[in-house]
Parts: structure tokens; C-alpha cells; sequence
């Protein structure tokens, strides 16, 4: 048996099944979809015990390796057992101390990176002289920070957007939605070239193989 | 024959750890071996100034070792060696002749470790260069982030004025936000219409900021469809999500008084996989056809495919995420559009808790601080081209905000 060739044909119906969608809902796409999330949700089962769960905890906490035991591993390790205690429905509650710790610890960690991306970094870049070069410059420096201000002033709560923040706030979000509609025409020909490497697959590895299976079939 | 040189050096040497040698002479075998095949004494090293210091602003554990290179000569490498008793010493890098840095990690903090770099000359071992000694530590501050420890200090302050002023009964005035005031007309119309209500939080875990605003949003959806009576769904990529998404609902239910309408499989898991997940949502629309769809939170590619296909299923759609590059994408396809920073002021925006506004007002003084700088430090940047001082401000308020 040639498996290549049994991988092209799989990928190319199960393909197929998931472009029917386009028409309807049929069979052909709820068993692909069907196989798509039990199979994925397989594999991640299976990723997260070898490539999270047993490096970072069990291989810590047993001292594998050249280490020895980390035995501080033992707090997230009763952590875990809590979030698997949600399936006693009697201490099923403990998994809130897990959960607390989760979001907690995810905060925390996304406000300092989050201020610092999106926030600080922003502002710095923003502080520019719209001065000493020619007209264009000053055009293109000008209208970046306006933009910004401008945009801010959009996001800005504690005022009714009228006068002249209903102004300043009505620039912000054409700025923004024309960036917006930049943004989409660049998704979109990325897409467009994932449809195109799918479609060359289709034409030009899996039609060569037809006349295979014709040849078996006479 | 270079090489050959060198494989012969390796083969000689045996295994990573070696026997100490003399001090002066050098620890590593690699210059003995050498030594024993040639009549020649060994070369002088091609590195001086080694020096070995405890990398700063880390969590420990690691050691950086710098030298510079003898003028002239360029080795074909370098031989790190280390020592943590000063008896025993191993090779622990075997780096490029002209490189002039190397951190050693993996280390115990508060032991003394010893370094010795030799280097390979024309197939012979020089004299090593060192020892050198450093003892690994972790701080607990980093140096270089201090300007951002006083920005988020003073940040927290103001926020924590105006919960505080919220607490204490003054009022705090939001403006509308056109999405949010949608949310309870949605959940009406699926009521009305007898469909269920379908709730998207994004694709990614309980770290993520959008995660954990969709959630308290969550809560308010699930309010007002316990309160209504109507039906939720909630499909999640990631368990912990489900276990939270499951918590979260189960208040909302308890609080409206309907705890008897809530049922855990509501909010259940799909899969990890992003286009498993967006297929697994996408067969959901099409065969129960909420009435309302949600999508708040982080999302990527997915965007558009569960967009699109609550469009074709005519459910009315609020969406609402941090991503720039998903953003057009909702607003193309969905009837309200939560844009950045809306998403995260939904939930003080829904609640009208005075703890949330307060912290909702607290950002917009942080903004209206931002705006304030942006002003001062472009107009400091643009006289600066002709007023030094004014350039000096400018270059403060970058320092100031420039976060390594």
C-alpha cells in the first residue's frame, strides 16, 4: 500500500468535506468536523501531559534528571488536584483556590507586559518633532500624533462625546477604521494565499493521483 | 588537519569533567594532552581581561563571563571550563574564537564558581586564561524597570482614588457605549424568538487579560439570561476556561434567583486546537442557530469564519476583542463592535458597581495623563530642534517611559 498517496486522498476529501460547509450543513462536513475536534482534542490531551505536565511538574517534583526533587513543586501539584477535584461534586469547590491563583497570577503578569506594549512603548514612540524636515514629514509626524490623541480622546469614558471631544473623538475612530480597513485587505490576500496553497494541493497532488486509482479500478 | 587537530584534542581529553590541574598551569586537560604531543611550550591565550560576574536584574542561577580579545591574534575557539569546588573542572562551552561573552545558566544561587577560557590555537591549547570567580543570585527588583514600578504605582493610586470616591457615593458618570447597551436586547431576543444564546470567549487561557475580561462579561450575559430564562452556551479551548466560564455562570444563576435553570454542560470544552474549536463553533451555529451570538475575547484567524457564519445564521452579533488585526473582521461582520479598550470597560460599564467605575475612571485619568505627555513631549521634541532644553525634556519623558 502506498501511504503517501492514502495521506493525499485523506487530506484531499476530508478538505473537500470541510469546503462543503460553503453550500450547507451536511454529513460529509459534520463528520469531518466531528473528527477534526476529537482528534485535536486528543492530541492536546496528549501534548500537555508530555510537554507540560510532566516536565514542569512531575520530572520537578520526583527530581528527574541530574536535580533533585523541587519540592516547592508540591504547591502547584495540589493545585492540580483541586482542578481535578471539580469532578467530586462534594469538594468540587476547591478548584476555586486553583482558579484564583490563575487569574490572579494572569493579571498580574499581563498588566506590567500589557502596559508596557501597548501603553509605554506607544507613548514613546509617539514623542517626535513634527519639526525639522520638509513638508511631507511634517504632514506624516503631525497626523500620528494627532491620531493618537486623537484616538485616545475616542476611548475616553468620562465624557459624552460632543463638542469639540465629539470632534476630537469622531477623528479618532476615522483614523482608526481606516487603519481598520487597511488591516482587513492585508488579512484577507494572507487568507486568499492560504486558499491558494490548499487549492494548488487539491489540483496539483491530488489530480495526479486519480488516474492511479482509475488504472486499479479497470 | 585543523580539525583533525582538534578532534584528537577532544579525544584526548575524554569525558566533560577533568581532574584539576595546577593553578597557574591550567585546569583543563585539553593544554596537558597538547603539551604531551608537542615539544613546544603552550600558546599564550588569545583572550585577557576575563572577568565573571552574577548577571544582574535575574531570577538567579546564571553567571556572565566577559573578555576581550588579544590584539592580533584570533583563536579558532574557545573553551569555557568551570569549577564549582575548585577541584573538579568541566567544559561547559566551546565557543566561536571571536566570541567575547558568555553566561553560564542553570547554576546554584550562593555557590562560588570558577571559570578558566582557553584558547585553541592552530590545533594547540593555550595557557587558560583565569580563574575567575562569581557566585550566581537572584534580585528581587529589577533596576531597569523601576520607572516602571513609580508609573504603575502612581496608576494604581489615582484608580484607587476615584473606587475609593465611588464607594463613598459620588457619582461617576460613563458615557454610552453603543455595544454594551445592546447586551440585554440580545438576550431578549433570543428569549423571544425561543433560541438559545451563544457565548464565544475567545481562544485563549486564563493569563490572557481578554480571557479574564470576557468572563466578568459572562457573568452579566448569564444574568440576564437566567433572569430571562433563556438558554446559554458556552463552548471554551481550554479547561481552565470551562472550569471558570462554569463558576462564573453559576453565580450569575444563584444571583438571579434561578439556580435550579443552571446546568453545567452549558459551558463545555471543544478542543485546544484553534480551527478544531472554530469548526466545532461553526457546526454549533448552524444546527441550534442562536438567536444572539457573543464573541469577546482574544481572538486570531477564527474571527472571521465565526463571524461569517453567525451572519448567515441571523443572529444579531456583539463582538469585541484587543486584536488590531481581528478588529475589522467583527466590525465587517457583527451588528455592534466593542473596539480595545471598550471590552475592558464593559464590565463596569454593565455592573455600574461603584468599585468598577471607580476603576474605570482611574484609567481615563491614566489616559488623560498620556494624552497630557504626548502633548508636552512632542511640542518639547519639535522647539528642541532650535531650544536645547526643550530637547532634554523630550528626552526625559522617553527615558522615562523607555522599559527594557
Amino acid at each position: 500500500m502506498n501511504w503517501e498517496i492514502l495521506g493525499i486522498w485523506l487530506g484531499a476529501l476530508l478538505t473537500l468535506s470541510l469546503y462543503s460547509f460553503l453550500y450547507r450543513d451536511n454529513p460529509f462536513y459534520k463528520f469531518t468536523e466531528h473528527l477534526f475536534v476529537g482528534m485535536s482534542a486528543g492530541y492536546w490531551v496528549i501534548y500537555n501531559i508530555f510537554n507540560v505536565l510532566r516536565p514542569n511538574l512531575w520530572d520537578r517534583l520526583t527530581g528527574a534528571g541530574e536535580a533533585g526533587p523541587d519540592l516547592w513543586m508540591i504547591i502547584p501539584a495540589v493545585f492540580g488536584v483541586f482542578m481535578i477535584l471539580r469532578l467530586v461534586p462534594k469538594v468540587a469547590s476547591l478548584s476555586r483556590f486553583a482558579l484564583a491563583m490563575i487569574v490572579g497570577t494572569g493579571a498580574g503578569l499581563s498588566l506590567v507586559t500589557t502596559l508596557q506594549t501597548n501603553a509605554l512603548a506607544q507613548v514613546e514612540g509617539t514623542i517626535l518633532s513634527v519639526t525639522g524636515g520638509g513638508l511631507s514629514e511634517f504632514l506624516d509626524s503631525f497626523l500620528l500624533v494627532a491620531g493618537v490623541v486623537c484616538g485616545l480622546v475616542y476611548f475616553f469614558f468620562s465624557k459624552a462625546h460632543r463638542g469639540v471631544i465629539g470632534g476630537a473623538a469622531g477623528i479618532g475612530i476615522t483614523i482608526l477604521m481606516i487603519a481598520f480597513g487597511a488591516s482587513f485587505g492585508y488579512t484577507v490576500m494572507a487568507r486568499i494565499s492560504l486558499l491558494i496553497g490548499q487549492a494548488q494541493f487539491l489540483l496539483f497532488r491530488w489530480l495526479p493521483t486519480i488516474p492511479l486509482f482509475r488504472g486499479l479500478a479497470g | 588537519m585543523r580539525l583533525f587537530g582538534l578532534l584528537a584534542l577532544a579525544l584526548a581529553a575524554g569525558p566533560a569533567a577533568q581532574p584539576a590541574g595546577p593553578p597557574g598551569t591550567g585546569p583543563v586537560a585539553y593544554g596537558q594532552a597538547a603539551a604531551d604531543s608537542m615539544p613546544s611550550p603552550p600558546p599564550a591565550p588569545s583572550v585577557t581581561g576575563l572577568a565573571a560576574r552574577d548577571v544582574r536584574d535575574d531570577a538567579g542561577g546564571a553567571i556572565e563571563l566577559s573578555w576581550e580579545l588579544v590584539p592580533g591574534v584570533t583563536a579558532d575557539s574557545l573553551l569555557v571550563s568551570r569549577s564549582a569546588d575548585g577541584g573538579t573542572w568541566e567544559t561547559v562551552a566551546f565557543l566561536p574564537g571571536a566570541e567575547v561573552v558568555f553566561t553560564d545558566e542553570g547554576l546554584e544561587d550562593g555557590v562560588e564558581y570558577s571559570y578558566t577560557v582557553t584558547s585553541l590555537l592552530g590545533g594547540a591549547a593555550s595557557q587558560p586564561a583565569g580563574p575567575v570567580s562569581a557566585v550566581p543570585s537572584a534580585q528581587w527588583l529589577h533596576s531597569k524597570r523601576t520607572g516602571m514600578l513609580i508609573i504603575l504605582v502612581l496608576l494604581s493610586g489615582v484608580i484607587f482614588w476615584f473606587i475609593d470616591q465611588g464607594r463613598k457615593g459620588r457619582k461617576l458618570y460613563i458615557r454610552e457605549i453603543a455595544g454594551l447597551s445592546a447586551v440585554d436586547d440580545a438576550v431578549g431576543r433570543a428569549t423571544e424568538m425561543g433560541r438559545s444564546v451563544l457565548y464565544i470567549p475567545g481562544i485563549m487561557g486564563m493569563d490572557d487579560i481578554q480571557t479574564i475580561a470576557s468572563m466578568i462579561i459572562l457573568g452579566r450575559v448569564a444574568g440576564k439570561t437566567a433572569e430571562y430564562g433563556a438558554d446559554l452556551q458556552v463552548p471554551v479551548c481550554n479547561s481552565v476556561v470551562m472550569s471558570v466560564g462554569q463558576e462564573i455562570v453559576k453565580e450569575a444563576y444563584l444571583a438571579a434567583g434561578r439556580p435550579d435553570s443552571y446546568r453545567r454542560d452549558n459551558v463545555f470544552y471543544l478542543t485546544d486546537d484553534q480551527f478544531g474549536y472554530a469548526a466545532g463553533v461553526d457546526g454549533i451555529m448552524v444546527r441550534q442557530r442562536p438567536a444572539a451570538i457573543f464573541m469577546l475575547g482574544t481572538f486570531y484567524a477564527e474571527s472571521l469564519i465565526l463571524a461569517e457564519t453567525g451572519k448567515s445564521v441571523g443572529a444579531i452579533q456583539i463582538a469585541g476583542t484587543a486584536m488590531p488585526s481581528q478588529l475589522p473582521f467583527f466590525i465587517a461582520a457583527c451588528d455592534y463592535t466593542l473596539i480595545g479598550e471598550e471590552l475592558f470597560a464593559a464590565s463596569a460599564y454593565l455592573s455600574r458597581e461603584p468599585k468598577l467605575l471607580g476603576s474605570l475612571k482611574g484609567q481615563d485619568a491614566a489616559k488623560l495623563i498620556i494624552m497630557l505627555v504626548i502633548v508636552v513631549g512632542v511640542l518639547a521634541a519639535s522647539i528642541g530642534t532650535w531650544w536645547a532644553p526643550a530637547a532634554s525634556l523630550a528626552d526625559f519623558l522617553r527615558r522615562i517611559l523607555h522599559v527594557e
